[in-house]
């Protein structure tokens, strides 16, 4: 299984989702400039990252411009076709505005930009992204965006309940949906989602900010050892 | 005025140069300048460009050292040497003016700013730290400046993927109207592939590349070496605006130009804009420059010269090519939709040529324009200002024990100064790039990883101005000595220096008094603990005007500090580890509560003296605490500062929610012992079993120590006083700043 992440202007988690799925895990990884308008050398058994940053400046809606880059039809096309397709943060942002996954990221309710480390528990422990992660474990991970606040209108949300797309939601240390803990004020506690196939995944948190004994915290390393058993 | 203006001794007095100063360019140029190169004149030998009133003492600080790759002054920045083929620039300036004015622009602009002065040597950012200081946080003015800083560093640094890093935030009345900003940055560039912002080769061809040119921030550098008034909201025009997504793409555009073996010189284009870059670049060579005026991108039409030459729009760079490889350039540029515009071409003149519709309206030599070259240097006169001598020693002899020492303490740690800064450091991205080991390791200094060689640098700034104040060469080696302190408290040894030395009115000889003197102390520290200044910035005229009274703010000579851990096993936390572990105070105990938070805001007394400090005493307990770190088990190490020994161990519970019980020895009495500042004190626990090996190493080397109690559970106990759980305490430490700034 080989890696693109994709470079639009203003990413700027590139090079750390290079480092960590490159030197940290072992997988081949190439960075993809947006401006490329082909995916071929990738098939479905690789995977596309949308990594976290500020594209465009995310001066209109964050993410709204990338979705128009030359590089996103090709990703819309690879993802149908069953590849495997990761956004964080603002990664996140851009697969929703371009529909690959459902729901918005409003700004957060307070209004500021939040950094730090966040508790997660996982809804759906059956996803390459997820299937490392023990049951009932939860998860520390940083947060950092102003635009995090997940959002579905109400008609939607049995649908992505039912078809299980609920990845992650924030809750506190001993796994509470406490409402302190609801750290953006997202729908539901909401911080990741995948789609109805399960091959596209979208998260606000930053598992490639916690995948390293050095940084002080490894469970992010969970959600990348889950790919390593992906088509193994 | 206009390019038309007569130009007279008066004009030039608008644009802040002395009639003196106006002879001088007469007699350089043998004629009157015309009104653009009066312009030119005036930025360039503004306090701002030319230090012309610093200069001199800032010549005494030591400049050289071992580790620096190159000397202080030659580059944008400091270059440090941190192994296996290395390099680490970093370099503080401020943005204080600005940010008075309009903070969320003001610090966002300072923030862009600095990063550029590291990229443009081919370094890339890696990390960035600030140093505040807000006036009277009860106030709705100050409120709204920290709220409109806070975003403006977050809104620039978070969007450009630097993490900020660390800091601090001081509240002082002294600051009401004059904040203070000052950014840090700190890059890393492999040895040999720095570039420098030179002007060689006759015929090359020089180029603007980035943001278009608009008119902002036209006399930014004037503006920045005034008076702060309540008048000053009408210089809004002076003050820049950023595009941090612009920033980024500079950035990434420029690290990638250089690859391309292209670029003969580059600099950023920050005060003084297109002037100061051309000139600086072509003084350093010894070159010249013909410059077309109409070639430069703007943003609007009909600009006028003198407008394009000192308009300090952000995000530009200014950039000599190697002739015949334009296009390796232009190639890059275009793959990050920048502009990327030839202007003119370098000549062996020396001087500086710009056109524009053909004419040539500006025809200086770049020499005498620049620090170093032909600008002014003052020896300004200077007086003991009269408060020093007034001021008085606080301690059990003159001071009250308090009625209710528990109200006290509980009333302490809801002080600005000593509270959390989460709700400041929250809005920023503290973690981008991966290498921030403190994010789960609270440290007395910030720390990051080098991917590249397995070390790590620890960052800090540092100054606590009350004592330089109270006394100006005592406290700017205290601000060192902390410094320094809180890098080898993390596990590093320090390597150098970068300060920036905000002060009042330099015409003011109380001020000029409390500069040299500051300057004096803060050498002396600094070749003491061999960490030679690299450069750094001097921002004066902080100061405002109430009433038509001047108030000057205090001396605040900010140091900021890099230090290398050589090994990652030396990495240290400041936070208790283990229930049941000693807690042992390394250091002397002194009955001082001279200038303590204690003494100044809870009784309210401002007129004493500096606490203790001597720098021999300084240095033999930081080479021990090294000798510690290295050689013991110690669990935690954090250094005694502002809220004395109970802000400290309070500080060292929270991370892992550990208590403590200690007692006092009885030296002093019970709130000196607890609150009081005096300096050369590091807390450590360590466990029961290893306690041993520690005191003996202590007591080898002479230097005293007590063991005043162990860490606990949760609970918090002082003799017999039951200070409750350590969860309350935190509550109100993370909680009530937030709270205050939003109320």
């Amino acid at each position: 299984m080989k890696f693109g992440v994709v470079v639009f202007p203003g990413s700027n988690c590139d090079d750390d989702m290079v480092h960590v799925l490159g030197t940290v895990m072992g997988f081949d990884v190439v960075k993809i400039w947006h401006k490329e308008k082909s995916l071929d050398p990738y098939g479905p058994l690789d995977g596309i990252v949308l990594p976290g940053g500020f594209s465009y400046g995310d001066y209109l809606r964050s993410g709204a411009i990338a979705r128009f880059s030359d590089i996103m039809p090709e990703v819309v096309r690879f993802a149908n076709n069953g590849g495997l397709v990761w956004g964080i943060c603002n990664g996140f942002q851009i697969l929703c505005e371009a529909g690959l996954l459902p729901g918005v990221l409003l700004p957060n309710e307070d209004k500021k930009f939040i950094c730090k480390n966040v508790y997660l528990q996982t809804v759906n422990y059956n996803t390459a992204i997820t299937s490392s992660i023990a049951e009932g474990q939860i998860l520390k991970i940083p947060i950092a965006h102003a635009d995090g606040r997940y959002f579905i209108p109400e008609n939607e949300v049995n649908a992505l309940w039912d078809n299980e797309q609920v990845l992650f939601r924030y809750c506190d240390e001993n796994g509470q949906l406490t409402d302190e803990s609801n750290v953006n004020g997202s729908l539901y506690h909401i911080a990741g989602v995948c789609n109805k196939n399960k091959n596209v995944f979208g998260m606000m948190p930053h598992p490639e900010r916690a995948a390293e004994v050095a940084l002080g915290n490894t469970d992010g390393h969970l959600l990348f050892e889950a790919l390593l058993g992906v088509h193994s | 005025m206009n390019k038309n203006t007569e130009v007279t001794v008066e004009t030039a007095g608008k644009l802040g140069l002395l009639p003196e100063e106006f002879d001088k360019i007469i007699s350089i140029l043998g004629r009157t300048p015309n009104f653009t190169e009066l312009s030119i004149f005036s930025v360039m030998w503004s306090e701002h460009c030319s230090y012309k009133n610093s200069i001199k003492y800032l010549k005494t600080l030591p400049r050289e050292g071992e580790c620096l790759l190159v000397g202080a002054g030659e580059e944008n920045a400091g270059l440090v040497d941190i192994g296996d083929g290395l390099g680490c620039a970093f370099k503080i300036e401020s943005h204080n003016h600005p940010s008075a004015i309009e903070p969320y622009q003001g610090a966002a602009t300072g923030v862009g700013g600095i990063h550029r002065d590291i990229f443009t040597m081919g370094a890339r950012p890696i990390a960035a730290l600030n140093s505040l200081r807000f006036g009277d946080l009860s106030l709705p003015h100050t409120q709204r400046l920290v709220k409109g800083v806070v975003s403006g560093i977050g809104g620039y640094g978070n969007c450009l993927g630097v993490p900020t890093i660390g800091g601090e935030v001081y509240f002082d009345p002294c600051y009401n109207q004059n904040i203070l900003v000052n950014a840090m940055s700190i890059g890393t560039v492999k040895k040999g592939e720095t570039v420098s912002a030179i002007a060689d080769g006759p015929g090359n061809p020089v180029f603007i590349v980035g943001s278009a040119t608009g008119k902002d921030g036209i006399h930014g550098a004037t503006f920045a070496s005034a008076d702060l008034t309540e008048n000053s909201a009408e210089d809004l025009p002076a003050v820049q605006v950023g595009d941090p997504f612009q920033e980024k793409l500079l950035l990434e555009a420029s690290l990638e130009a250089i690859k391309t073996g292209a670029i003969v010189g580059m600099q950023d284009m920050g005060a003084a804009g297109i002037t100061c870059s051309t000139s600086e670049m072509s003084a350093k060579s010894g070159t010249g420059m013909v410059i077309d005026l109409d070639k430069v991108p703007t943003r609007q039409a009909n600009m006028q010269a003198f407008e394009i030459l000192l308009s300090e729009s952000q995000e530009r760079m200014l950039i000599v090519c190697k002739k015949g490889e334009e296009h390796k350039l232009d190639a890059v540029f275009d793959k990050w939709d920048l502009e990327c515009a030839e202007i003119g071409h370098v000549t062996d003149t020396g001087m500086l040529e710009f056109f524009q519709n053909g004419e040539r309206i500006a025809h200086v030599p770049s020499e005498p324009l620049v620090l170093g070259g032909g600008a002014p240097v003052y020896d300004r006169s200077y007086t003991r200002p009269g408060y020093i001598d007034q001021l008085k020693d606080y301690n059990s002899g003159n001071t009250p024990a308090p009625d209710d020492l528990v109200a006290t303490l509980k009333q302490l740690v809801k002080l600005p100064n000593l509270l959390s800064k989460r709700w400041i450091y929250e809005q920023y991205d503290s973690m981008v790039r991966t290498n921030t080991a403190t994010t789960n390791t609270a440290s007395d200094a910030s720390v990051i990883r080098i991917k590249e060689n397995g070390k790590a640098i620890a960052a800090t700034v540092d100054c606590n101005s009350s004592y330089v104040y109270a006394d100006p060469e005592k406290g700017a080696m205290i601000a060192v000595a902390e410094a320094a302190r809180n890098l080898v408290c993390t596990g590093a040894e320090p390597l150098a220096v970068t300060n920036n030395l905000n002060f009042g009115n330099p015409y003011n000889e109380e001020v000029y008094w409390q500069f040299v003197h500051a300057v004096k102390g803060m050498g002396n520290a600094c070749r003491k603990f061999n960490t030679p200044v690299t450069g750094g910035n001097v921002s004066f005229y902080n100061q405002s005007v109430i009433n038509d009274r001047v108030e000057p703010i205090n001396p605040t000579p900010t140091i900021g500090m890099i230090g290398l851990i050589h090994n990652m096993d030396h990495f240290t936390s400041l936070s208790f580890q283990n229930e049941g572990d000693a807690i042992i105070v390394i250091g002397t105990l002194r009955d001082d509560i001279n200038q303590s938070e204690y003494l100044k805001n809870i009784l309210g007394i401002s007129d004493s003296k500096c606490p203790y400090f001597e720098l021999e005493e300084e240095v033999a307990l930081q080479q021990l605490i090294r000798q510690i770190i290295r050689t013991t088990k110690v669990q935690s190490v954090h250094d005694i500062a502002e809220g004395g020994l109970f802000m400290n161990l309070l500080e060292s519970c929270f991370e892992h929610n550990k208590g403590f019980e200690i007692n006092n020895p009885g030296m002093v009495r019970n709130d000196i012992f607890l609150l009081g500042e005096s300096q050369s004190r590091v807390v450590v626990s360590i466990s029961q079993e290893f306690k041993n090996s520690l005191t003996d190493l202590l007591g080898q080397n002479n230097i005293n120590f007590v063991e005043v109690g162990r860490v606990t559970g949760s609970k918090v106990r002082f003799e017999d006083h039951d200070l409750g759980n350590i969860s309350d305490w935190k509550s109100v430490y993370q909680n009530h700043l937030g709270q205050l700034i939003e109320s």
